[in-house]
């Protein structure tokens, strides 16, 4: 009797076949990236140059460190750096944590699954300044946090958040504005990241004991990393450029780097001092993803 | 059977933290303006256009509002023009560069509107497109550009290759295959990646604060007026920014995440 | 103690438009390696899924053991699983990835599972992969990971889903008398899916087929290849399949019941072939289907290719010789019906020749051509 064995088509191996197709030779991919090239070439890499070009020089047209200098010595520079970093130190495992829940939740497909993910992709359409005037609505003296807990009984007279002497607060209402606007984007990036994982693997985690903990740390986590990854680079180097927020809840009692900028040229008409601070943001999101992709390297052949 | 009440909770809590201060903003928007004055305010006010009247006849609104729909529009075209393209290259195509222009175009995010915009404006003045809808759409074409190629390249990773080589064994041209087969199939994930971009754009405010002055777009106008206007007229122009944008994300929900599905 | 009863069990997907499973009841005894035979899409893996607790049953019960484990999350379960599609963690190394029950049930210490993982290792023959991951193995080789996997935490219950079929026919071979030697040497109730005959008649301790969700027939392996109950178990069971000829007990060909006094010839019934009068006889039994048209089931190693005409035979032309190496495989057109023969290595016979067909009488088997079920007597 000869053996029948099944034909190959009715498996479907889910684990790495890690063949990439055939290298192309023509020119049709590079001719199809032209377009987006020769565009970043103008509005990218131009006022890039420029723009480091801009912070190097002086008033005068000097080559030189001379704005580097007056920008450490403006009064308010170390409070921007410092109350930045602060800002980003605690912004981020908050949202990492919340766009982690919301993810999750999102991606076990309960009933109504869609309706959620819709909601906590909302903020994805309000801007920095909506956000920044929705929480200044809250925290203002008269604004919505007192009113709730005035009518709770909570509170008697109103609290002073905003407070112009309590930059630690300030900060912590920024966090709050921030964490509610731009979570969302982590959250995408996240749901996709666990749409890309083969729900075979997580099957397999369940079936070899793991509790759901554990199935979240050794098989989600590390599967979960590519996409983890981008989501952290993304969100550092963009609240590197909060802006409209502060703005908006501090009015001048906080600045961060990025207001700094946006100072230096709109109000004192001074370009170099505001590249000088551009540049001292790009060294600084430059820095943070170079140890994102350093400490959590992404190697194709350990995933699906 | 827990574990699913438990879920529920989880899911609506975090749901009520994302829409209860856009409830707050609402109602800051369209209470009468008394009840805005009033403290302790209250949580369910008595409403009335008369905020969002008055903001809309306000000096400078509409036509910041159509300036800020205008550079949304040419930030989408121009971004899919030249993203899809390139996000195509990327999904069916091996070619040496490949990975290295998929560094390139995500670290582009690597580095901040700040250090861009401001050489950018410089640039402007030079040639005399300072104050205008170009610039400011440009560089939210430089901004939106990275994202548009990812959504777009999983979008097209998506259509199987294979349909597209049928087409081709059946007499079409690639350019053919492609326009017959792949992007009937695409044209809705195509079209939310340039949605993604209008939305972006139309709500990024540093780089059209810097590079317009006398023609802002509305998010622009609106930080220029902030310390100077009352607190009705802020939650007027929020919620103007904000609600437009929730009718498109509904449209584009499901393409966002190849955000996060493109390696 | 570790026998699976399930009970009733039904599953449907798409609100209930797909029936994958459909009521069905199975004991697996304790230490029993059972097998699950049936065409692709009747619902085996879907009810291997079920006993692994990955999909939740829409009525019925599932025991493993003494508890009722139907509504138990897997881990809860004690089993292992071998997955269809593998399911090999990609960003773990093989050993990491066999060790993966052991560390996350917890109760072996760090050289325990070094220890256990080297022999389910050393068992697949995977000793010397241990530090790869598997993108940098063949399909194979990472199925092998797979059964390693499950075999290395010792499970009460252990669930195959077709875990051999990437391997080729020599490391088939063993594995497959292997595995039977392993499981029945731990004392592990197994229950294997697969489309490979061979490895279902050689590993079952009993087996079952199924069709369209539902178990057609249960039983010892070779009970269950002699006795088809039903043609579809005949037809998928064996290779060839087994054959069906119309036939007509006792030569009154014509349809409907049977006439009360149409009596049997005295020397016994017989199943008469065709309008020429051939035939073959038909066990005592038979006599009450006289005047029936029936299908005479008979397996192609239970006949034998006569180049001479003889009683008891029944005509028909050569189609087809196929040399299988121990074996020749005849195909022969006999009325309208193609009969597929196995006879000894060497035969030949060009097309068209005539040759007579003799079945071993004890080994046919009677079918009713309408329900397809197998008849023994009225
Ligand atoms: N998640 C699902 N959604 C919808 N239909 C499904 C799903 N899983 C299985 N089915 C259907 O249920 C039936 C049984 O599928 P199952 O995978 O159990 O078959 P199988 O016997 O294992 O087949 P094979 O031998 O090809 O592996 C099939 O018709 C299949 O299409
Ligand atoms: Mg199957």
């Amino acid at each position: 009797m000869a053996s029948v064995s099944a034909p190959a088509s009715q498996r479907r191996p889910v684990t790495p076949s890690a063949r990439p197709r055939a290298r192309h030779r023509g020119w049709t991919p590079y001719l199809l990236l032209a377009p987006s090239v020769a565009f970043l070439a103008v509005f990218f890499i131009a006022p890039l140059v420029q723009g480091i070009e801009l912070a190097f020089t002086s008033t005068s047209g000097q080559y030189g460190l001379a704005t580097f200098h007056s920008m450490l010595n403006d009064p308010g520079f170390l409070s921007a750096l410092t109350d930045t970093l602060i800002m980003l130190a605690i912004v981020l495992p908050v949202q990492l944590v919340l766009a982690m829940a919301m993810a999750l939740l999102v991606s076990s497909r309960p009933k109504g699954s869609g309706f959620w993910l819709y909601v906590y992709m909302l903020p994805l359409g309000v801007s920095e300044l909506t956000s920044g005037i929705v929480w200044y609505s809250v925290f203002t003296q008269q604004g919505w946090l007192n009113s709730i807990l005035t009518s709770l009984g909570v509170i008697h007279a109103p609290v002073i958040w905003l407070s112009y002497s309590n930059s630690l607060l300030i900060i912590a209402t920024i966090v709050v504005a921030e964490a509610w606007r731009s979570t969302s984007i982590i959250v995408i990036i996240l749901v996709g990241g666990l749409d890309a994982i083969p729900r075979e693997y997580l099957e397999a985690a369940d079936v070899f004991y793991a509790s759901p903990w554990r199935k979240f740390w050794h098989v989600t986590l590390p599967l979960l990393r590519p996409a983890l990854r981008t989501a952290l680079i993304l969100r550092t180097v963009l609240a590197f450029e909060v802006f409209a927020t502060v703005i908006a809840l501090a009015g001048g009692s906080l600045s961060v780097l990025a207001t700094k900028a946006n100072n230096a040229y709109t109000q004192f008409q001074e370009p170099h001092l505001a590249a000088a601070y551009g540049v001292l943001i790009m060294a600084l999101s430059v820095l943070a993803t170079a140890i994102f992709l350093a400490g959590l390297p992404v190697r194709e052949e350990r995933l699906p | 059977m827990r574990r699913a009440v438990l879920r529920y909770t989880g899911a609506a809590l975090l749901a009520a933290w994302v829409l209860f201060p856009m409830y707050l903003l609402t109602i800051g928007a369209f209470s009468v303006q008394s009840a805005i004055y009033h403290y302790p305010r209250d949580i369910l006010p008595s409403l009335s256009w008369g905020t969002m009247r008055f903001f809309l006849d306000s000096q400078g609104v509409p036509t910041a509002l159509g300036r800020s729909v205008i550079v949304a529009a040419i930030t989408a075209a121009a971004s899919a023009a030249l993203g899809i393209p390139a996000g195509y290259a990327l999904a069916r195509y091996r070619f040496r560069g490949r990975d290295a222009y998929r560094v390139t175009i995500v670290s582009t995010r690597a580095f901040p509107v700040v250090v861009l915009s401001i050489p950018l404006a410089v640039f402007a003045l030079q040639w005399g497109s300072y104050d205008t809808v170009w610039a400011v759409a440009f560089m939210h074409t430089a901004l939106t550009l990275p994202f548009v190629v990812l959504i777009s390249s999983s979008v097209l990773t998506a259509v199987p290759a294979d349909l597209e080589e049928a087409a081709q064994v059946f007499g079409c041209s690639r350019p053919a295959a492609f326009a017959r087969v792949t992007l009937p199939l695409a044209i809705p994930g195509l079209a939310a990646a340039g949605g993604f971009a209008l939305l972006m754009s139309y709500n990024e405010v540093f780089a059209a604060s810097v590079l317009t002055l006398e023609r802002p777009t509305l998010p622009a106008f609106v930080l220029n007026a902030l310390t100077s206007s009352p607190e009705p007229y802020k939650y007027a122009a929020a919620w103007l920014l904000m609600v437009p944008t929730f009718v498109f994300i509904f449209f584009i929900r499901r393409y966002i995440l190849g955000v996060g599905r493109a390696r | 103690m570790a026998d699976i009863v399930i009970r009733a069990v039904r599953k449907t997907f798409d609100r209930g438009r797909v029936t994958a499973v459909d009521s069905v009841d199975l004991t697996v005894a304790d230490g029993e390696l059972f097998v699950l035979l049936g065409p692709s899409g009747c619902g085996k893996t879907t009810l291997l899924r079920m006993i692994a607790g990955l999909e939740a049953a829409d009525r019925g019960t599932i025991m493993i053991g003494d508890r009722e484990v139907t509504t138990l999350p897997p881990r809860k379960r004690d089993l292992a699983m071998v997955f269809q599609n593998y399911a090999v963690f990609p960003h773990l190394t093989v050993e990491q990835n066999i060790a993966f029950g052991l560390r996350m049930k917890g109760d072996a210490g760090a050289t325990e599972i070094k220890e256990k993982v080297r022999q389910a290792a050393e068992l697949v023959d995977l000793g010397g992969l241990l530090g790869r991951r598997p993108a940098q193995l063949s399909g194979g080789q990472q199925q092998r990971v797979a059964v390693a996997r499950a075999l290395a935490v010792s499970p009460a219950v252990l669930l195959m889903d077709e875990p051999l079929s990437n391997l080729d026919a020599l490391l088939r071979l063993k594995f497959r008398s292997d595995l039977k030697r392993i499981v029945h040497e731990l004392g592990t109730t197994v229950i294997y899916v697969t489309h490979d005959q061979v490895e279902a008649l050689s590993l079952a301790d009993r087996m079952a087929v199924m069709r369209e969700g539902r178990i057609v027939q249960a039983g010892p392996p070779l009970e269950v290849y002699d006795h088809p109950a039903s043609t579809f178990v005949g037809g998928f069971l064996g290779s060839p399949p087994m054959n069906f000829l119309p036939v007509a007990i006792d030569g009154a060909v014509s349809p409907g019941p049977r006439s009360p006094d149409a009596a049997c010839p005295d020397d016994g019934p017989r199943a008469m072939v065709g309008p020429r009068g051939d035939s073959f006889p038909a066990p005592e039994a038979m006599r009450g289907w006289c005047g029936r048209e029936l299908l005479a089931g008979i397996r192609g190693e239970n006949m034998d290719v006569l180049s001479e005409r003889a009683p008891g035979a029944v005509a028909g032309k050569v189609l087809v010789v196929e040399p299988l190496g121990a074996q020749t495989l005849v195909t022969v057109a006999s009325e309208d019906t193609e009969v597929k023969v196995l006879t000894a290595p060497g035969y030949t016979a060009p097309p068209g020749r005539d040759v007579w067909l003799r079945p071993a009488p004890d080994k046919v088997r009677w079918y009713d051509p309408d329900s397809g079920a197998e008849l023994t007597s009225p």
